[in-house]
This record gives C-alpha cells, sequence and structure tokens, in this order.
C-alpha cells in the first residue's frame, strides 16, 4: 500500500460540523482493514484534536498521512498557543468557555485523552502564533 | 442485554435504527461530559444523556457506542438523527430522569461502562 494523504479544513466556531475530518478519517481506516481498536484509538485522539481546535483556535486544518504501519495525524491552527503546556496536560484543567461546557465538552480531558490514546503525541505551540498537535496511532 | 430489553424497560420510544435492537450489549453509562466519555468508556455500551447536540452523537461514533437514550423525555434534532441513520446508531429517549434509568438498567444486570481505573 503507497501511503495515503488526506487533508481536511476545519472550520471556525461551527461547532456542529466539528468532527467530519476525524469521521471521515475513521471511515477510510474502515475502508482499508485497519482493526476496530487501532481505529478508535487514532479516532478519538483526532476528534479530541478537532474539536480542541474549534473551541480554542477559530479552526485550522489537519494533514493526514496513513502508511503501511501508522497513521499520522497533525492538526495545526493560528491560534492563541498554550502558554503552560504542563497545566494543560492536567486533567480537569480547562480555559474553555461555560458556552463550550454546555456542549458537553471544556472538561479538561483533551489533551490527556489525546495522549491515553496517542501511541505518540507531540505538541509544537507557540503563544500568538498557534498550535500543531501531532498524533501518530501504529497499527502493529 | 439486547437493546430491544433496554427499550423495554425504560419505556423508551425507539427514534432510529429498529432493525438493530438486537444488539446485545454488556454495560452503560450516563453523562452529559462527552470529555468524560471518551476518556473512560469501555466496549459494548450504552449511552445515557440528557445533552441534545450533534456532538452527543459524533462521540458515539468515535467510541463505537452503538445505542444513545435520551432522558428526562429528551428529543434529538433532526441534524442528530440524520447522523445516526448513517452511522447505524440506535437512538432511544425515556421519560425517565438519570438516575432512575440508569438504576433500572444496573437492575437488570448491565455493568458499569465506565473504567476510570479507580
Amino acid at each position: 500500500m503507497s501511503t495515503i494523504k488526506l487533508k481536511y479544513d476545519i472550520p471556525a466556531n461551527d461547532f456542529v460540523a466539528a468532527g467530519e475530518a476525524s469521521s471521515n478519517v475513521k471511515k477510510k481506516l474502515a475502508q482499508i482493514g485497519i482493526a476496530a481498536d487501532k481505529i478508535k484509538k487514532a479516532a478519538i485522539a483526532m476528534y479530541e484534536a478537532e474539536i480542541n481546535a474549534v473551541i480554542h483556535a477559530n479552526g485550522g486544518t489537519a494533514d493526514v498521512e496513513i502508511c503501511l504501519d501508522r497513521v499520522i495525524i497533525a492538526i495545526i491552527d493560528n491560534g492563541p498557543g498554550i502558554p503552560d503546556l504542563e497545566l494543560a496536560m492536567t486533567e480537569g484543567y480547562s480555559t474553555a468557555s461555560d458556552n463550550i461546557r454546555e456542549m458537553g465538552f471544556g472538561a479538561g480531558m483533551g489533551l490527556p485523552n489525546m495522549k491515553k490514546y496517542a501511541d505518540k503525541l507531540d505538541i509544537n505551540t507557540e503563544v500568538g502564533i498557534g498550535t500543531k498537535v501531532t498524533i501518530t496511532v501504529y497499527f502493529i | 442485554m439486547k437493546l430491544l430489553d433496554i427499550a423495554t424497560i425504560l419505556n423508551a420510544q425507539v427514534i432510529t435504527a429498529n432493525e438493530l435492537l438486537d444488539y446485545e450489549v454488556t454495560s452503560a453509562c450516563g453523562s452529559d461530559l462527552m470529555s468524560d466519555v471518551m476518556a473512560y468508556v469501555t466496549e459494548n455500551v450504552v449511552l445515557l444523556t440528557g445533552l441534545i447536540n450533534l456532538q452527543v452523537i459524533r462521540t458515539a461514533e468515535m467510541m463505537d457506542i452503538r445505542a444513545v437514550i435520551f432522558v428526562r423525555g429528551k428529543q434529538p434534532l433532526d441534524s442528530m438523527i440524520e447522523l445516526a441513520l448513517e452511522k447505524n446508531i440506535v437512538l432511544m429517549t425515556t421519560d425517565l430522569t438519570m438516575f432512575p434509568a440508569c438504576g433500572k438498567l444496573y437492575e437488570a444486570g448491565l455493568k458499569n461502562g465506565f473504567d476510570s481505573g479507580r
């Protein structure tokens, strides 16, 4: 199998559309016959990253690379950046608005969840510039 | 337990996917917090929630949750029904509030679908 490359826009402030890219990647991974447990890990981690981009960063883009042995998902935004990454990784810590909490998110589980489900998680963030979250899930 | 049994126990109205009511689940979780659902939910689970927005269905999709039960008589939005149909997710609504709905299912033998490791 050659590498499959996918690119998605994550629209700004569109809570309804949030998750469409993750849904699409989930479907794609199923089509090429990846094991269900690996798909779930990738889908959840990507979905959390997608939601974060919508909530905190006016959307962004998702670059997905599906290789023979892994999927690499990069969610890139031009948002405010994360001033204290260690603090942001703490379960329960959140800067989301009440509006977002009413939607069932903003519980401070997004980054911890990504860490939990990704086999490898890289976060590059700079205040005022943006954040790039790279999620890798291995198939074997 | 079959989803059909759950519908009977909760006296729930089945909104989508009648044809999937033979599906077997072993546990349930009740939560309005989708972040927690994504953190802790195990396999073969039904989700009970009072939350109404499209991300409930998205969360169910990502977590491979086959059925969502809305408590307090809440009705899902058309967009939620549409997405649930597309993803083969059963939607039901019960007039029971969260605690008695969960209690009845627990009493009937469903296990805790949250694994928080604690």
